[in-house]
């Protein structure tokens, strides 16, 4: 009887796109728009993603997020090394400062000071150029869109010309030359990001009286995290956070200080709210348009119990022909622009399992309608 | 004469309360015996389908007794009465017979499918009943591709296919010719003879009255008279 469920939807073949439609629109925003939204907060923490190497990021207790900086004074530097279980701790500066093109347009840049001895905190994936290579005299590494898009040299007639290993270019009239491009994770605003040595800011910099916006520390092996930061915090006011608190701590901050939740929040209600309103309409109208038929079977001795299935096997039907389809085109988009593209998108099974547990909603909805028609229904029908 | 398989006494039907209620049966005395072909006519609203219906167990009566086989219908759980009318009861409709997306055969296997036998096992008997009403090659056709009086026969396949003991039609004929409602009622009363099936048909169409073995006249919710072929034979009811 399920198969004869089956043939009846198919039967009406309007209906049964109509309604596939109508699912995977629905499917489609309820997977995309999350999708989006984590790429888009992922990009909070970028600069805690692409510096996988300290333990710890040690920093004011005023600091909500990583893009929040409240600068300390470097001799917090020397009392984290003497904490207990600290096998190095080192400066990094992040900051804000204009760099000049060689065309002459002036452009707001993040920049990054690593620990000149150490480097900790530099990119990992270098595409042109060495991290190492940052110890020569006004040496720069530069982030693959900085190097093409925002800090290539523009020429009269509009191309762009990107910048290479060897190129120079001014940050507040300083003399900077490029020895290496990186490739970063994108961050939410979208600045080039400039990585130079902690020392070297300071001549980037003068005016900034404070350099010192975190410190890096290390763990000595099998010392485990939530001592060390209690520690951390009782011996130098500090607060610490290992690299994956400090993200949810990032990515709360931006939820709770953007409402980037709520306006995505709204999308994704609002493609459940009409998926669930298209589809259960017309799932409710093909019961309905197939009336008698349903009448006829229960009149021939069709049980409820089997005219129950036989409803959810059409609803479950749509629900899973349109949600495939629907997930299968959002992936399909999450692979034509890549990880790394200039869309922010990130899909985890989190992001498949809410949008299918929003269709199976819908599909339950659209079902219990029909169901309470066809249990309700009188046979004698037929015979009218 | 065999013996009975409907004994209704005193069957009383009342739709809605109050001042819109209306008394579709008003007392309805009838045995239906085994193997008959009982047809029941009279004039449009007098309570025919009430009546069949409430014989299959697809309402309940308000007063009286019906007693199908021995069992009294009206008594069950909604569930036993579905039951019951799968395994004894075949049913052909006026219209909105068959199923449009499923095919001749697939239409006459229903009821085996509805009492839950294998999708194989039942349209191969599927297809000796179409070869019983003529309709061997046609199988695979969907129901908009035949005639109306092809489809007539696909529902009377149907209707006999998993051996119920009583069939019950309201108005099998009203949508097709004359020509081909006489040809589905001769085709209807030989395999009924032939498997022993009683048949219960409500009809307007005095062209199929000879068929019957007898003839309940209604009026109003009673039934005024029962004729026998002797007595039928050129008679006008409708
Ligand atoms: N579900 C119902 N609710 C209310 N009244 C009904 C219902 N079914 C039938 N009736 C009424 O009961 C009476 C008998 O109806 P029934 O359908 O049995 O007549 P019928 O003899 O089959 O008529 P026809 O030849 O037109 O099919 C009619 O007055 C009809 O309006
Ligand atoms: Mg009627």
């Amino acid at each position: 009887m399920i198969g004869v469920a089956i043939k009846m939807l198919m039967g009406d073949t309007g209906k049964y796109v109509g309604m596939i439609v109508g699912i995977t629109f629905a499917a489609l925003i309820m997977t995309q728009q999350p999708a989006i939204l984590i790429g888009l907060l992922s990009r909070t923490y970028s600069l805690i993603s692409d510096a996988s190497y300290p333990d710890l990021w040690v920093m004011d207790p005023k600091v909500q997020a990583v893009d929040d900086v409240k600068p300390l004074q470097d001799t917090k530097l020397l009392r984290v090394r003497g904490i207990e279980g600290i096998r190095y701790a080192v400066p990094l500066y992040k900051g804000m400062l204009r760099a000049r093109t060689p065309d002459g347009n002036f452009q707001n840049c993040s920049v990054i000071g690593l620990d000149d001895a150490t480097l900790i905190g530099g990119p990992g994936n270098m595409v042109a150029g060495k991290l190492e290579d940052l110890r020569r005299a006004d040496a720069v590494i530069i982030d693959v869109d900085g190097a093409n898009k925002y800090l290539a040299q523009k020429l009269p007639d509009g191309t762009r010309v990107p910048l290479k290993v060897g190129d120079t270019l001014e940050i507040n009239d300083k003399r900077a030359v490029l020895v290496g491009i990186a490739r970063t994770t994108p961050t939410f605003g979208s600045l080039p990001l400039i990585y130079t040595t902690y020392k070297r800011t300071l001549a980037f910099a003068p005016q900034e009286r404070l350099k010192l916006s975190f410190i890096l520390a290390g763990l000595k092996p099998g010392v485990e995290a939530a001592p060390v930061i209690a520690s951390i915090n009782q011996y130098t006011g500090l607060t610490a956070y290992t690299a994956e608190q400090f993200k949810k701590v990032s990515v709360q901050y931006t939820i709770d200080n953007s409402g980037i939740v709520v306006s995505f929040g709204i999308v994704v209600m609002l493609g459940f709210i009409v998926g669930a309103a298209t589809s259960g309409q017309v799932f409710y109208n093909f019961t309905q348009d197939n009336i008698k038929q349903f009448a006829a079977l229960k009149a021939m001795g069709t049980s409820n119990g089997m005219l129950v299935k036989m409803v959810l096997a059409q609803a479950a039907l749509v629900g899973i022909s349109g949600w495939g389809i629907g997930i299968g085109l959002v992936s399909l988009l999450g692979l034509s622009i890549g990880p790394n593209g200039d869309f922010p998108f990130m899909m985890p099974w989190q992001v498949v399992a809410l949008s299918g547990s929003g269709i199976v909603l819908i599909v339950i909805f659209a079902a219990l309608l029909s169901i309470r028609k066809v249990v309700t229904l009188e046979p004698g029908v037929v015979f009218k | 004469m065999s013996q009975p398989v409907v004994i209704c006494r005193g069957v009383k039907k009342q739709f809605g309360n109050g001042g819109g209620a209306v008394q579709a049966l008003r007392g309805i005395d009838v045995e239906i015996n085994q193997g008959e072909l009982f047809m029941l006519v009279g004039p449009s609203g007098c309570g025919k389908t009430t009546l069949i219906s409430v014989i299959a167990g697809i309402i309940n009566q308000t007063e009286g007794e019906c007693r199908v086989l021995g069992e009294s219908v009206s008594g069950m759980s909604s569930g036993d009465k579905a039951k019951f009318r799968a395994r004894n009861l075949g049913f052909v409709f006026q219209a909105f017979n068959l199923l449009p997306a499923l095919t001749a055969a697939e239409n006459v296997a229903l009821p085996l499918f509805i009492l839950g036998e294998s999708k194989k096992a039942a349209v191969t008997k599927a297809y000796d009943l179409l070869a019983q009403v003529g309709l061997k090659d046609r199988g695979k056709s969907l129901p908009a591709e035949l005639s109306g009086g092809q489809q007539q026969r696909v529902a009377i396949a149907r209707a006999l296919i998993h051996e119920p003991k009583i069939i019950v039609c309201d108005e099998p004929t009203s949508a097709i010719d004359h020509v081909t409602g006489a040809n589905v009622l001769e085709m209807m009363r030989t395999l009924s003879k032939d498997h022993g099936t009683t048949l219960i048909i409500v009809t307007h169409d005095n062209r199929i009255f000879p068929y019957a073995d007898r003839m309940g006249e209604m009026d109003d919710g009673h039934i005024m008279a029962i004729h026998t072929p002797e007595t039928t034979q050129g008679r006008h009811y409708a």
